[in-house]
């Protein structure tokens, strides 16, 4: 019996179980006593139960990986396996009684409860299925294009180096394409612009953030509703703000995000102009709404011009750009995001399109300015702007500018307004938190809040401070719950500034839709709980700081 | 093209799939990887290798590969038949190797192979002889013949030959023993020695005669049927066993040998679910030979492991091996077994998987993918993965589960290498000393660095 049971197990895997120092001294001879104290061998025949060798070999292979079971066989009870387990140490004498047709399971454990919760597992993996999927995935494009040829948009977000060959695979199949992948070569994105146009194709992107495609979201991207108005766009939270301010009244066909350089001179809106004309060959969308962050002039007319052709009527949101410009081109002017949706808007309904400052009347806004900066203390005067959308901080800037002054950033509307350090404020600041020198080895500050919030402590520490600007961003890509990342910080910052007698004000706006996975109204209450000035858009969160920080002297600078 | 319904592939990160799935988007992933591996010397042997006369090639070698027919024609002794076999003469598998460098299973296998012929009485004289370089090894990829595991093949031992009725090339495998203590496996003693004698004397003359009998037997359309029933014809031939039994039988009867041995004939290739590997194996290695040494192409004519090395040849390259360190497979190990006693991977049954079958047919046999921990949606997996490797898919072999789809032949090495997808072979799993046997059954890849030496002699060559 003894020996029986030693054969079983491998004098080496034994002592490894035992802490070295209870070793020293053993003679072998204690050792194999010890073993044999521990060891229970336990078997069962199941008459008449055929399963396949594989299947059963993996059968016992999950069941020795159990705590407490040194060996475990299930196999048919055929002459060779009986020898197998006379072999192995695991024969027992029912067994032997074992047909070709009857089920053997074996156990070889370390105690009598591990052998019988053995035995008890080995029920449920007889039965067990597992769940099939139903999913395939492909190894290459070229496979997933051959068993889809009705695919009609491939998304692309291999490294850099790599992505144009895929992207061209694509195009030569026939398929729209965008490309979320970044450092792409300048010469790659031209040459596949160009190819995409011959062929009546999107190229959407590199760099391409933000789309929305017959009503998918790609990349980080809001639920919004399906409606009249098409958007293109070279600048990603510009077209979600846009998007979703469009999702309140009306809604979009598709939002078509063309990536951060297409209006450089370089790659000259090569990729908006593909996406004009597929808007303008789109049937559904009536309405075109341009938005990009300071375009080059020469690219900025060309683009208009095309969109000129198209004979519908086009908004153009083309932050940091003259009027005249636009108007020039026949396109409706919209100064900030908020303006250009509610343009769209308009013209979709068939009114005419006016500008709006505040949503709500005056009369509120002025309540809220007078409540916010009833306890400030002597001194309190500085906006300091945190975003996680580059677009919202350009529009943030832009409105700032002509009601408080200067705003310092570390994108900066003019070059002398460069911050210093980036991670040191000077009076009036907004800051592009999403930029390379704060995502360097994290993930972007739409998904990780940590180095924003622990900004927002260290801005409340400076009593000069009296407004914090925030942005919000939900949708698909974005964090499960931005706004309960947030209050932690914005309590602790409040408490801060009200030991110096003082007050932070917060104010902030929400780009997301009702029916974004983190929705707008939870998110709008965690924050209003939370003592939070929400805006409906991003630029009437930008005005009311200005308003605030001044307390109300801007609004003679409001139109 | 509008856009009203996406249907989208998404090519990256999963993490983009998940999203629009989670939309309810219509959407296909692809697990995209880099090309080379990202290796900027091999991506540039590619470029060089994109060329029309090479695609031509290749798809004449593939032309071949699809219209060989194989038929077993009869049974002989090896040293009557195989080319450059001599009395003196030990075949094993894989790619060629000195006695030293051999692996435990291999030398086991010699030492029973001497014993068997009369060369030596004992293991201690066989090593003596095996090491005194009086006895001539030799691969079996080099003489027209393939064997699994140790893949010895010596003077007297009874082989199958098969025909190639398309092109007329013919092709040579030994017989299969069955599992546990076996030569093949490295186990040398009485019993195996007895066996193979018995393999000899008896069921080799009668499968001969009923052979004249019966006639040649198709053996692609009998891979064809068992493929539809449930084999993928490497570690799994219950089916495909059965049916030359079937064919078989009756012929076996008509024989007059004497009743208690055809007793002993029909009971030993029922019982052995691996009968019809070797014919199987030999019908695979004519089946790429037909396509062996046509210039320019790369198709690849052969997979193969000592159980030291593991090797491959290609078609534009021939009779050169490129080799690198076989790899011990992802194994199920038999009771009393484990990771310990595992040789690395060896035999020549990889042919199976160079023609399209075993771990390329994979979702014909979901049985054999629970090696891994497999379903039938991942063995359909591995079978679409193989496909991304190959040339054609073969209509004349179908694979129910995959829609009756073929099964995936033809393996292109740019493919390889530009994928980065390697081979996937279903295997037996040998002990690692000499006359343990059988220890388990597993899977894994073939060695990426034999691909990339037959890429850089492609590109070098051509």
């Amino acid at each position: 019996m003894c020996q029986r049971i030693y054969k079983g197990c491998g004098e080496e895997e034994f002592v490894k179980t035992i802490p070295s120092r209870f070793i020293r001294g053993f003679s072998d001879f204690y050792l194999k006593i010890l073993e044999v104290r521990f060891l229970v061998t336990k078997s069962l025949v199941r008459k008449n139960e055929y399963r396949d060798s594989v299947v059963l070999m993996r059968i016992s292979k999950e069941l020795e990986e159990l705590e407490g079971v040194r060996k475990a066989s299930v196999m048919m009870g055929t002459d060779n396996n009986k020898q197998m387990l006379k072999d192995a140490g695991l024969f027992m004498d029912e067994v032997r009684s074992a047909g070709a047709n009857d089920l053997v399971i074996a156990i070889d454990a370390t105690s009598e409860e591990a052998a019988k919760q053995a035995l008890s597992k080995v029920e449920g993996l007889l039965t067990a299925k597992e769940a099939e999927k139903g999913e395939i995935v492909y190894k290459t494009l070229g496979s997933a294009l051959s068993a889809l040829p009705d695919a009609n948009l491939v998304v692309i977000s291999t490294p850099g180096e790599f992505a144009a060959r895929e992207a061209m695979r694509a195009i030569n199949a026939g398929k729209h394409v965008m490309i979320f992948s970044d450092a792409v070569p300048f010469e790659d994105e031209i040459e596949l612009k160009r190819t995409a146009l011959d062929k009546n194709l999107l190229l959407l992107g590199p760099e391409a953030g933000t789309s929305i495609i017959g009503g998918v979201g790609l990349g980080f991207a809001n639920a919004v509703k399906r409606g009249p108005i098409g958007v293109v766009g070279a600048a990603g939270t510009g077209i979600q703000e846009i998007t979703r301010l469009i999702d309140v009244e009306s809604g979009v066909t598709h939002a078509l995000g063309v990536g951060g350089r297409d209006l450089s001179q370089k790659v000259d809106g090569l990729g908006t102009l593909g996406a004009i004309r597929f808007l303008a060959n789109d049937p559904e969308t009536r309405v075109i709404v341009l938005v990009a962050k300071a375009p080059a002039t020469s690219v900025a007319q060309g683009v208009l011009k095309a969109a000129k052709e198209t004979r519908k009527p086009i908004v153009a949101c083309l932050l940091g750009a003259p009027e005249s410009l636009v108007a020039r081109q026949g396109a409706t002017y919209a100064a900030t995001l908020g303006d250009a949706a509610a343009k769209a808007i308009a013209i979709a309904q068939g009114k005419k399109p006016k500008e709006v400052t505040f949503t709500a009347p005056r009369k509120q806004i002025e309540a809220i300015v007078e409540r916010e900066t009833e306890n400030f203390a002597p001194g309190q005067k500085y906006i300091r702007g945190l975003f996680s959308g580059g677009t919202l901080c350009t529009e943030a800037m832009l409105i700032l500018q002509e009601l408080v002054g200067d705003i310092y950033s570390n994108v900066p509307l003019k070059p002398r307004l460069r911050l210093p350090s980036t991670y040191k404020s000077k009076r009036h600041t907004c800051v592009d938190m999403g930029t390379e020198e704060f995502t360097r080895g994290t993930p972007h500050p739409m998904i990780f809040f940590k180095p924003r919030c622990e900004r927002l402590l260290r801005e409340a520490k400076d009593w000069e401070v009296a407004v914090m600007l925030l942005d919000n961003v939900l949708g698909y890509g974005a964090n499960p719950d931005p706004a309960g990342e947030l209050v932690g910080a914005i309590a602790e910052a409040k408490k801060i500034v009200e030991k110096s007698n003082g007050y932070l004000s917060v104010i902030t706006s929400v780009c997301g839709t009702a029916r974004d996975p983190q929705s707008l109204e939870v998110q709008k209450k965690k924050l209003e709980d939370a003592g939070v000035v929400v805006m409906p858009s991003n630029a009437e969160a930008a005005r009311i700081a200005a308003l605030i920080s001044t307390k109300g002297k801007a609004w003679g600078k409001l139109k | 093209m509008r856009l009203d319904r996406p249907k989208l592939v998404n090519v990256g990160l999963r993490s983009f799939y998940d999203s629009m799935r989670a939309q309810g988007a219509d959407v296909a992933h692809v697990d995209w990887r880099p090309p080379a591996g990202g290796d900027p010397e091999l991506a540039r042997l590619l470029a060089k290798l994109d060329r029309p006369e090479i695609d031509e090639a290749n798809e004449r070698a593939v032309a071949k590969i699809l219209a060989v027919k194989p038929a077993l024609v009869d049974i002989k002794t090896a040293k009557d038949v195989i080319p450059g076999m001599t009395g003196h003469t030990i075949l094993h598998s894989g790619p060629p190797i000195r006695w030293e460098r051999m692996s435990g299973p291999t030398k086991g296998a010699v030492w029973g192979a001497l014993i068997y012929e009369g060369l030596a009485k004992d293991q201690k004289e066989a090593d003596k002889l095996a090491s005194s370089g009086e006895i001539k090894f030799g691969a079996c990829h080099d003489h027209d013949s393939v064997g699994p595991m140790a893949g010895i093949i010596s003077p007297s031992m009874p082989v199958f030959v098969i025909e190639n009725k398309e092109h007329g090339n013919r092709s040579y495998s030994n017989f299969n023993e069955g599992l546990g203590k076996v030569l093949r496996y490295g186990a040398y003693e009485e019993s195996v020695i007895k066996r193979l004698k018995w393999m000899e004397k008896t069921l080799a003359p009668m499968l001969a005669e009923a052979l004249k009998y019966s006639g040649p037997i198709d053996i692609k359309a009998i891979m064809a049927q068992a493929l539809q029933m449930g084999d993928e014809l490497h570690c799994r031939n219950v089916a495909s066993s059965l049916i030359l039994l079937k064919i078989m039988a009756p012929h076996l009867a008509e024989t007059g040998f004497d009743k208690r041995e055809i007793d002993e004939v029909l009971k030993f290739m029922g019982d052995n679910f691996l009968f019809f590997l070797n014919p199987a194996m030999a019908a695979c290695k004519a089946t790429l030979d037909a396509a062996h040494g046509i210039e320019h192409s790369t198709v690849v004519t052969t997979l193969s492991r000592n159980g030291t090395d593991f090797g491959i040849r290609g078609s534009g390259l021939p009779g050169q091996w490129f080799t690198a360190p076989a790899e011990v497979p992802k194994t199920l190990f038999f009771p009393g077994f484990s990771e310990a006693d595992a040789n690395p991977d060896i035999g020549d049954s990889a042919i199976m998987e160079t023609a399209g079958f075993g771990g390329f047919a994979s979702a014909a046999a979901p049985a054999v993918v629970q090696v891994v921990g497999g379903s039938p949606s991942i063995a359909a997996d591995y079978t679409r993965e193989m496909g991304e490797i190959c040339l054609v898919k073969d209509g004349n072999l179908p694979i129910p589960f995959m829609n009756f789809e073929g099964i995936p032949r033809g393996i292109d090495l740019r493919k390889v290498i530009d994928t980065g997808i390697l081979p996937f072979i279903n295997t037996g799993v040998a002990h690692k000393k000499p006359g343990f046997g059988t220890v388990g059954f597993g899977v894994l890849r073939a060695p990426m660095e034999c691909f990339k030496k037959a890429l850089k002699a492609m590109a070098e060559k051509y």
